[in-house]
C-alpha cells in the first residue's frame, strides 16, 4: 500500500452502513452556530455515490416546499453524525439523474426485495 | 539552529478537520540528511554545512566523490546542498540532522523544480486571452501584434512570447504544516508543492507558529 492510500485510509469512517444510489437516507450532520452545536437531519434519495478512499461523496436529493434540493456530502466527513438508510430503491442504474425531470407520483421508486 | 530540510514530494491527498473542513495537502517524505562537510571560515571563507541526502549505489559513485563521502562514512548520496548554521560547532560530520525543526502549525517555504511544459504558447505560458474560438474566427491561440511600425522598429526587450516553459526553480512560500508522521518520516503541508511525484523540495522555516 503506498503512502497516501494509508493516510487516506486512516481517516476512512467504518461505521458508514451501505447503500447505494436509489436509497432513502437520513443524514444526520453536526452543525455549528457560534459556539453552540446542533444537529440538522437531511432526509431525501441518494442519486449518486462518487468513489474513492477519503475523497468518496454522495449526492441527496429531497423535495422542499416545492422544490428539487440537492445536497453533496463527503462520505467520510466527521461532520457527519450518522446515516440512516431506509427503504432501499428499485433502481437499474447508479446515476439516477432522471429523477430530476420527475415530479410527483412519477418520482416514486419501487423498493428493492432483499 | 536548522531552518532548512529536504524533502521528496509523494503526492497530494486531503484531510478532514474536526468541524468537517476539508484541507488539500500535499504529503512529503523528509529525506535523512547527514553531514557531508563544515565550512568554517578558515578554511572556506564562511561557515556552512554540507549535507547529503538520497542514498546512492555505490558502482555509481566516481572515485574522487567516493573519498569524499568516506569522510562521513555514512554511503554516497544523490544530493549534496548546503545549508547555513548559527552555530558551526555544534555539528560533526556523520551527524543524522533532524527531522524535528518543523511543528505543526509552522510556516514553510517550499522550493523545487517544477514540472516541464516544453514549448508553449502565449496562452498557457502568460495567461494571454487568445482569439474567439468560434464566430469565424481564426486567430485562436496566436499572440497578437509584437509592438509598433517604424518606431521603434523592434521588439521591445521582455516582451511575452511563446517560449520554453517550467523545468526552473519556483519557490512557494507560506505553506502551513498540518501534520508530521514522524515513524513514517512524512509531513502533510497545506496546498500544492512545485513539481512532479518523487520531486525533491528544499523546505525552508519562514515562521515559527507564535
Amino acid at each position: 500500500m503506498n503512502q497516501i492510500e494509508m493516510i487516506e485510509k486512516e481517516q476512512m469512517r467504518l461505521d458508514i452502513p451501505s447503500f447505494g444510489a436509489g436509497d432513502s437516507v437520513k443524514v444526520y450532520s453536526r452543525i455549528r452556530e457560534g459556539d453552540k452545536e446542533r444537529i440538522q437531519v437531511f432526509a431525501g434519495v441518494v442519486i449518486r455515490k462518487r468513489k474513492g478512499n477519503i475523497g468518496a461523496t454522495f449526492t441527496v436529493r429531497k423535495i422542499s416546499y416545492g422544490v428539487g434540493v440537492e445536497k453533496i456530502f463527503p462520505l467520510h466527513s466527521p461532520a457527519i453524525d450518522k446515516i440512516e438508510v431506509g427503504s432501499r430503491g428499485k433502481v437499474r442504474r447508479s446515476r439516477i439523474y432522471y429523477l430530476r425531470n420527475l415530479r410527483g407520483k412519477a418520482a416514486r421508486l419501487k423498493e428493492r426485495r432483499t | 539552529m536548522i531552518r532548512e530540510l529536504f524533502g521528496k514530494k509523494i503526492g497530494m491527498t486531503r484531510i478532514f478537520r474536526e468541524n468537517g473542513k476539508v484541507i488539500p495537502v500535499s504529503v512529503l517524505e523528509i529525506a535523512k540528511c547527514y553531514v557531508t562537510q563544515i565550512k568554517r571560515v578558515e578554511n572556506e571563507g564562511y561557515n556552512a554545512l554540507q549535507i547529503g541526502f538520497q542514498p546512492k549505489k555505490e558502482k555509481r559513485i566516481n572515485k574522487p566523490m567516493a573519498g569524499h563521502f568516506k569522510k562521513a562514512g555514512k554511503g554516497g548520496f544523490s544530493f549534496l546542498r548546503e545549508i547555513k548554521v548559527d552555530d558551526i560547532e555544534s555539528f560533526e560530520i556523520g551527524q543524522e540532522i533532524g527531522s524535528d525543526i518543523f511543528d505543526v502549525g509552522d510556516l514553510i517555504n517550499a522550493r523545487g523544480i517544477t514540472k516541464g511544459m516544453g514549448f508553449a504558447g502565449v496562452v498557457k505560458r502568460w495567461g494571454f486571452s487568445g482569439g474567439n474560438k468560434t464566430h469565424g474566427s481564426r486567430s485562436h491561440k496566436i499572440p497578437g501584434s509584437i509592438g509598433a511600425c517604424a518606431t521603434p522598429s523592434r521588439v521591445m526587450k521582455g516582451k511575452k512570447l511563446p517560449g520554453r516553459m517550467g523545468n526552473e526553480f519556483k519557490t512557494v512560500k507560506n505553506l502551513e504544516v498540518v501534520d508530521i508522521l514522524k515513524e513514517r518520516d512524512l509531513i502533510l503541508i497545506k496546498g500544492g508543492v512545485p513539481g512532479s511525484k518523487g520531486n525533491f523540495l528544499e523546505l525552508k522555516l519562514n515562521k515559527k507558529k507564535s
